[in-house]
């Protein structure tokens, strides 16, 4: 057997690229400085009035041109921008040429206010119901709404421009989908199907509306007074997450197709598993079984124990909900030893970046591998006893960090946990 | 094929339209050829709602109804109907490892409250604030679970107890295509033995309807079948949940499930639409499923929408170099986006299982009549913007 493929008899998965945009800046080498340095990218928004709303935070990305604005609009240029750092830096293929299929993240695709008030201006009248508002849609200035508003144009057009093969899957396992992309990728790729994929997660989804639906389930931290000190996760005062912006992408490919044309590997892929809960819309099964079941998954997936592994990149969003039962599954997993293993959350710095987190955090994860540097989690001033983890508390610190587990989980019952390694075993 | 027990059979369907609920019940209205569309509650537009279900039957819980908009309820009783097909309801273990893959676009939005706001702002002094003070007062706290795209799948996973693992594709016709076929990749690669794949649609939305008015999709004033729309044809938008339960041979045979029918091949390609793209995209997907067909024994059952131009183009390819009987099921169903292609494949399923072809449902010429034994079905998914997939639905052997 050669090493070119796993325990299991499978092709190795590896990264030859990888790319990021969040509310910190372009690209890896910036985020990855101000996120070691404890840097916060939250903010009093700006993009619209928030008059009459609980939480006036998020950490949106305003530094992008994108005209006329809308979420998919921005969520394909984050997308794109991460796409374009991660292929160029694995020089695979040629441009516009991917030589793999791309497996897209995202949050689902509606109208928005913004054209929903551009239509009903255009009738005129007080009464502005959906009949009203049907009678002008078919109008040619509104055709472009067609194509922008379905769910498939973002994939497509990212499929355009980087020249991707076969039909663009777009995904969501809500605030998990950014691991669901990587995972449909590594299995491409162990079944032989294709040598390389393009596995992006993005999301440009923070509007009034999106907010307010968070703000209405409780789940947004209100904590608006300084921005930065918001997203608290694991803090026993922790009150919320806070919405985010931002995109990572990553080139995947196989060990061998790698070495063959002399492709740097920056990492490896070496798990992933998954379990849904079935035990209620918005919260974890209190036994945590879905989550042990998701992180043991994925190191059996891995071919590897936990006592391998050398940090946890959690999902640690700053609710009392999620953080209380992360740690709960850690427990189980870990046993005593979870007390001893580094557990921190790039959401306290960059907030919760919904579809894109998964890959955002699968980036800073090859980045603590590359550097043996681990970022902090931030404005935990207020340890909670229940939750006796160490969170690498405000500041980065070096650590010896081989292999790396980062869970992402999601409304809806959705578990997914990734485990990395730096270097092919 | 070397190895056949990593071939993907169909053990379970599920089904539910205009047509009413069940294989049963759409091979009798497919067979009658009466297409049941609604002419009036949307007019101009014409819609094809979903027939009366009973929804206590799959979701016993009145609190879970309450939880899910339309396209949830349609497609968690579907999926019900698919497990219970398949011998799988009520058993923990195996659902505890069944693999879900759902093709969903969005729930409903609250139209009252959005035609409030609308109004609403043109008085007010500020209307961002008032816009913000309406959504935070008047939007339900639940109704984002109702709309959220995986929230299908998670109403499944509650309901029904499917947790091996949970994915949701979204993009229109496309995901529903490529929801099967990497149910099927993994089937065959030996990365799962038992998924549950499928989705739901509901058509009677204004809000959709106003989506693809802005392309102009949407079928008006005179109903008929989707091959005889025309060039200034369109889609009629359909309610309807699929699901079916694919599984391996082995795993299929070691737990005594019957099959269906044999899923040998699924194909898909994205080609950006030009004059004559999609028959240049069918001409090439038909050589990955072409080896295994016996001339003489196959029919293809098309997801022809009406949306022109790739109905046309369709029709073209089917006509000019495919002998074989044709069926288009949109002109019964609807056009219903992600579900449409496991939809058709459940219904080739049935054809294949039963041997025979239903009527023509159409006097353009395409569909005629035979009395041939029919034991292969090609289905055809054409997106009506984007994405092109084909499926060989084989007699289980």
């Amino acid at each position: 057997m050669s090493g070119k493929t796993d325990k299991a008899g499978r092709p190795v998965v590896v990264v030859t690229g990888f790319g990021v945009v969040t509310s910190l800046g372009v690209g890896k080498a910036d985020n990855w400085a101000r996120l070691t340095a404890g840097e916060s990218g939250i903010h009093a928004i700006t993009r619209f009035a928030t008059d009459n709303l609980k939480t006036k935070i998020a950490g949106s990305v305003d530094f992008l041109p994108v005209e006329p604005f809308c979420a998919p609009s921005l969520t394909e240029t984050l997308a794109a921008t991460a796409a374009e750092e991660a292929i160029t830096e694995s020089s695979i293929g040629s441009r516009g040429d991917f030589p793999g299929p791309l497996f897209l993240a995202m949050p689902p695709v509606e109208l928005e206010w913004a054209q929903r008030i551009e239509i009903a201006t255009t009738l005129n009248q007080e009464a502005c119901g959906y009949d009203e508002l049907l009678r002008v849609c078919g109008d040619s200035q509104f055709a472009p709404y067609h194509e922008r508003f379905l769910f498939g144009s973002v994939a497509d057009h990212l499929a355009d421009r980087f020249g991707t093969k076969g039909s663009p899957i777009s995904l969501s396992t809500a605030c998990a989908s950014g691991a669901s992309a990587l995972q449909l990728g590594i299995e491409a790729i162990r079944r032989g199907e294709t040598d390389a994929a393009l596995c992006v997660a993005s999301d440009g989804s923070i509007n009034a509306e999106s907010l307010v639906r968070f703000s209405l389930l409780s789940a947004l931290s209100t904590s608006n007074d300084p921005p930065q000190g918001a997203a608290k996760p694991f803090s026993k005062n922790r009150d919320g997450f806070v919405m985010a912006e931002g995109a990572g992408a990553l080139v995947l490919e196989s060990l061998e197709s790698a070495q063959a044309r002399g492709a740097k590997i920056l990492g490896v892929m070496e798990g992933a598993g998954e379990m849904a809960d079935s035990f209620h819309r918005t919260r974890s099964s209190p036994d945590g079984k879905p989550i042990v079941g998701c992180i043991r998954n994925a190191l059996a997936d891995a071919g590897l124990t936990p006592d391998d592994i050398d940090y946890v990149n959690p999902h640690g969003t700053g609710t009392s909900e999620n953080d209380k039962m992360e740690c709960v599954g850690m427990m189980s997993v870990f046993g005593e030893r979870a007390k001893q293993i580094p557990v921190s959350s790039n959401k306290s710095m960059l907030g919760h970046t919904l579809s894109a987190a998964g890959a955002v955090e699968a980036v800073f994860s090859l980045l603590t591998l590359e550097h043996q540097r681990i970022p902090p989690t931030i404005n935990y001033n207020v340890p909670d006893p229940t939750i006796p983890l160490d969170v690498v508390p405000n500041v980065a610190r070096d650590a010896r960090v081989a292999h790396v587990i980062s869970n992402s989980f999601g409304f809806g019952g959705q578990n997914v946990s990734l485990v990395m390694a730096r270097e092919p075993a | 094929m070397a190895d056949n027990r990593r071939e993907a059979l169909i053990t379970g369907i599920g089904i539910v339209s205009c047509l009413g609920e069940g294989a049963e019940a759409h091979w009798q209205a497919l067979s009658s050829a009466q297409p049941r569309a609604d002419m009036t509650t949307f007019a101009p537009y014409i819609v094809h709602p979903i027939a009366p279900l009973d929804y206590d039957r799959q979701i016993p819980k009145k609190g879970d109804q309450r939880q899910m908009e339309p396209w949830q309820r349609i497609g968690t009783y579907a999926a019900g109907l698919a497990l219970e097909s398949a011998s799988a309801k009520g058993n923990a273990d195996l659902l505890a490892k069944m693999d879900m893959i759902v093709a969903a676009g969005g729930g409903e939005r609250d139209q009252t409250v959005d035609s409030a706001i609308l109004t609403g702002r043109q008085k007010a002094a500020s209307p961002d604030s008032f816009l913000n003070e309406r959504l935070m007062n008047d939007l339900r706290p639940t109704l984002f679970l109702a709309q959220l795209s995986n929230l299908l799948a998670g109403n499944i996973s509650i309901v029904h107890g499917v947790t091996g693992s949970s994915r949701t594709f979204m993009g229109e016709e496309a995901s529903g295509v490529d929801a099967v076929r990497i149910a099927v990749s993994r089937i065959n690669a030996g990365q799962s033995d038992i998924v549950l794949v499928g989705g739901a649609h509901n058509g009677e939305r204004r809000d959709l309807l106003m989506l693809y008015e802005f392309g102009r999709c949407n079928l008006k004033d005179n109903f008929a079948p989707v091959w005889e729309r025309g060039p200034g044809g369109g889609f009629a938008l359909g309610s309807m949940g699929a699901f079916l339960v694919l599984e391996s041979r082995a795993h299929a045979q070691a737990r005594g499930a019957k099959a269906l029918a044999q899923l040998s091949s699924v194909v898909s390609d994205r080609s950006k639409r030009q004059p004559g793209t999609v028959a240049c995209a069918l001409r090439r997907l038909w050589k990955g499923v072409a080896q295994r067909l016996r001339p003489g024994h196959f029919a293809v059952l098309s997801g022809a929408s009406g949306a022109e131009p790739a109905t046309g183009e369709e029709r073209t390819f089917l006509a000019d170099q495919i002998k074989a009987p044709i069926r288009a099921t949109g002109t019964y169903l609807g056009h219903a986006m992600e579900p449409q292609f496991p939809m058709n494949i459940a219904l080739a399923a049935t054809v294949v299982g039963r041997g025979k072809l239903f009527s023509p449902g159409d006097k353009s010429g395409v569909e005629s009549p035979t009395d041939t034994a029919i034991t292969q079905v090609v289905v055809t998914g054409v997106g009506h913007w984007r994405g092109e997939g084909l499926a060989l639905v084989e007699a289980a052997a």
